[in-house]
């Protein structure tokens, strides 16, 4: 799975996506559904930016004061019957998963959808212990079956065509008529329920992940299409909640209204199909539902953003609405990043869960176009955490020393305009001169970076300060 | 020291505070008594007729199907020609809502059955603990009286839903809760049904019944 991030291999990543004739295929389902949905949803709901602001001063109100809201679920969950283990690593959140269920005998552990079971690599913890791991999301089950990744933290399996996903159920399903017809969607999906029923039905115990924790109830809360987080979370005898630290919220009002904002970031729904919200264990005269209700709480390094120029961060529910407007995600898709978070929240995550040496590509994965900050639900200011990484990748002597020569060289001119707007008025003609014949450059000394895949567009005479003097003098003239 | 104090006091260090200034935790304890309601969405203030033709129309979109009776007593009748207008079996699955056990499904030939579902059920029927207008929601509670597997296991799920309990938004769906639970008191789980169970994990094309129903079905009382 993703234990091991391939992140520092970024650029040759990104040129594999790049030729990858499938997943470029799949891709272009990303850059028209998600973007034009969101839209028409968000131009439904009148209130819907101010309800942007809400979210985000509810989460900033919450880190402000975590860890007394902290404090307050965890009494909460107690008295509805449930237990809290608070785990400072990936390592004890694996712990304290695994000795839940060895201790309750567990031989099938069901699955909902959960990023943090794939930051911790989960997965292959409970099948070193000995125990079966079965994923239930649709597109989770189909990337197990391909022991993937997820290439987009809502649409795990949104790098794959259906041909692809037919084969590998062609592979795995070997119980099944080989000569059965799977040549449509439906007939794929309906394959899928039928095999995980069985499983849903046979497990010990079940693991969610969250999306909010209120500390008002002790209510972990699922959000869903399909419904697969409620069968994993009911029918088992022991329910594990994993979230991180973060997600807690004060009061099921203050979930209300980021939950507005969820839906309609992430798919474009008015909201979507289950929101579950689940308080303790099984009680008297139930007759159904868990009889065992833990929470692991992650901290994994988000005490310490904490404070920083990156607690922004911290706000992110994980709609991917950033990565659905990124060119750049657009381009090469989410594996090309390399570990559990893609696109432009994940750059600026992933450097602080493993490390700046190891993910410190990532936030220059970016033309710093604003996309992602302009539909971003919480109004997570994700091109200037990027910056700051950038910042500090440079700081600490990471990037390649090419480009340390090419910013030194270039402040070398910056800090003495004189001089820059010479030798750029003398760049910029020769550049024109040369090019005339042409209006274009296929290639050009240092910049093979450029017209490698593009031709270099001739000059048209002078530089932007010329032609903006020249337009200012004119006016005022 | 333990993974929790280490937690608590690596956040506490970070944030340069010790836990235990008076303004933080008193601003914090008015938070959670106060549960103030944030912005408000136009959308679910209308008059009651107007919500409840808002429901409609949400859940609808969101691709239910919904049929309007009288009265509580037509309830059965209701759903036993559902059954047969989708050529299904006049045998359904659900728990003892004391308003459930009030209809008179003698008057039916429906076969009845009660209590959790096995996976084997075609149908069940729940009562909702309310509906919300803004988006077209059901809410259910779990319990005996209306169990959380027949929401979700049963090819076809049947919601019955008293039309005064179809609330603006969730915010005076919250208060209906609070009123009936105590402040701070929760079902073990509550449930919001937004349409049938669906997926768009293969080529983003939505398909509907994906592990839950694959259809789901509102009764409005509105008697």
């Amino acid at each position: 799975m993703t234990a091991h991030p391939t992140s520092p291999r970024f650029k040759d990543n990104a040129r594999q996506a790049l030729d990858d004739a499938q997943l470029q295929k799949a891709l272009g389902n990303v850059r028209v559904n998600f973007i034009e949905r969101r839209a028409a949803v968000a131009a439904k709901l009148p209130e819907f930016e101010e309800l942007r602001d809400s979210a985000r001063d509810i989460k900033d109100h919450v880190l402000a004061h975590l860890d007394l809201y902290l404090e307050r679920y965890e009494e909460a969950v107690t008295r509805s019957g449930g237990q809290v283990h608070w785990a400072r690593t990936a390592a004890e959140a694996r712990e304290a998963v695994l000795a839940i269920c060895r201790r309750v005998g567990a031989k099938t552990v069901t699955k909902g959808k959960s990023m943090i079971s794939e930051e911790i690599a989960l997965n292959d913890a409970i099948e070193a212990a000995g125990m079966k791991a079965v994923e239930t999301d649709l597109g989770e089950y189909i990337i197990q079956l391909r022991h993937e990744a997820p290439s987009h933290i809502i649409a795990p399996a949104v790098h794959l065509n259906a041909t692809q996903v037919e084969s590998d159920f062609r592979k795995h399903h070997t119980h099944l008529d080989p000569a059965r017809d799977l040549s449509q969607p439906t007939q794929l999906l309906t394959e899928a329920r039928t095999i995980l029923r069985e499983k849903f039905l046979a497990a010990d115990v079940g693991i969610t992940g969250a999306n909010f924790l209120i500390a008002e109830t002790g209510t972990s809360i699922i959000v869903t299409n399909e419904g697969n987080g409620d069968l994993t979370q009911t029918l088992p005898k022991v329910h594990i909640v994993i979230a991180s630290i973060e997600k807690v919220v004060p009061t099921l009002e203050d979930a209300s209204q980021i939950l507005r904002v969820l839906a309609r970031s992430a798919t474009g729904q008015e909201m979507s199909v289950y929101t579950t919200f689940s308080t303790g264990p099984r009680r008297p005269g139930d007759v159904d539902g868990p009889e065992e209700y833990h929470v692991v709480l992650l901290d994994n390094g988000r005490s310490a953003m904490l404070g920083t120029e990156f607690q922004d961060m911290l706000r992110c529910i994980r709609c991917g609405a950033c990565m659905n407007h990124c060119p750049v995600y657009h381009a090469v898709g989410g594996h090309a990043y390399g570990w559990v978070y893609p696109g432009p929240m994940g750059a600026v995550l992933t450097p602080t869960l493993i490390g700046v040496d190891k993910g410190g590509h990532l936030p220059n994965a970016s033309t710093f176009c604003g996309r992602c900050e302009s539909v971003c639900p919480v109004r997570i200011p994700l091109p200037k955490l990027m910056r700051h990484w950038r910042e500090r990748e440079f700081e600490r002597h990471l990037s390649p020393a090419t480009v340390r020569w090419g910013l030194g060289f270039w402040a070398f001119f910056a800090k003495r305009p004189k001089l820059y707007r010479l030798a750029t008025g003398l760049a910029m003609r020769a550049l024109a001169r040369l090019g005339r014949t042409k209006g274009r450059f296929a290639s050009l000394p240092f910049a093979s970076g450029w017209t490698d895949h593009r031709d270099f567009p001739a000059p048209q005479g002078a530089t932007f300060q010329d032609q903006w003097k020249a337009r200012r003098n004119g006016r005022t003239a | 020291m333990s993974a929790r104090a280490d937690i608590l006091s690596n956040i506490r260090r970070s944030m340069g505070v010790n836990g235990s200034e008076r303004p933080r935790v008193a601003t914090v304890e008015e938070r959670l008594e106060r549960a103030p309601r944030g912005v408000v969405v136009e959308r679910g203030r209308g008059s009651k007729e107007e919500r409840l033709a808002l429901f409609v129309a949400q859940a609808k979109g969101a691709l239910a199907t919904v049929v309007e009776v009288e009265s509580r007593a037509e309830v059965p009748a209701a759903i036993a020609a559902y059954l047969r207008e989708n050529n299904l079996p006049a045998r359904i699955r659900r728990g003892d809502d004391p308003r459930l056990e009030e209809m008179p499904w003698a008057d039916t030939a429906l076969e009845i059955s009660f209590g959790k579902s096995d996976g084997k059920d075609l149908t069940a029927v729940n009562h909702a603990f309310a509906g919300v207008a803004e988006t077209g929601t059901l809410v259910m509670t779990a319990g005996h009286e209306n169990p959380t597997t027949l929401n979700f296991l049963p090819d076809y799920a049947i919601a019955v839903l008293d039309a005064k309990d179809v609330t603006g938004d969730y915010e005076d769906m919250w208060s209906k809760l609070r009123f009936a639970y105590g402040k701070g008191g929760m079902p073990r789980v509550v449930n919001w049904i937004t349409g049938p169970s669906r997926s768009a994990d293969i080529e983003q094309t939505m398909l509907l019944g994906a592990h839950g129903p694959r259809s789901l079905h509102v009764v409005i009382v509105k008697g």
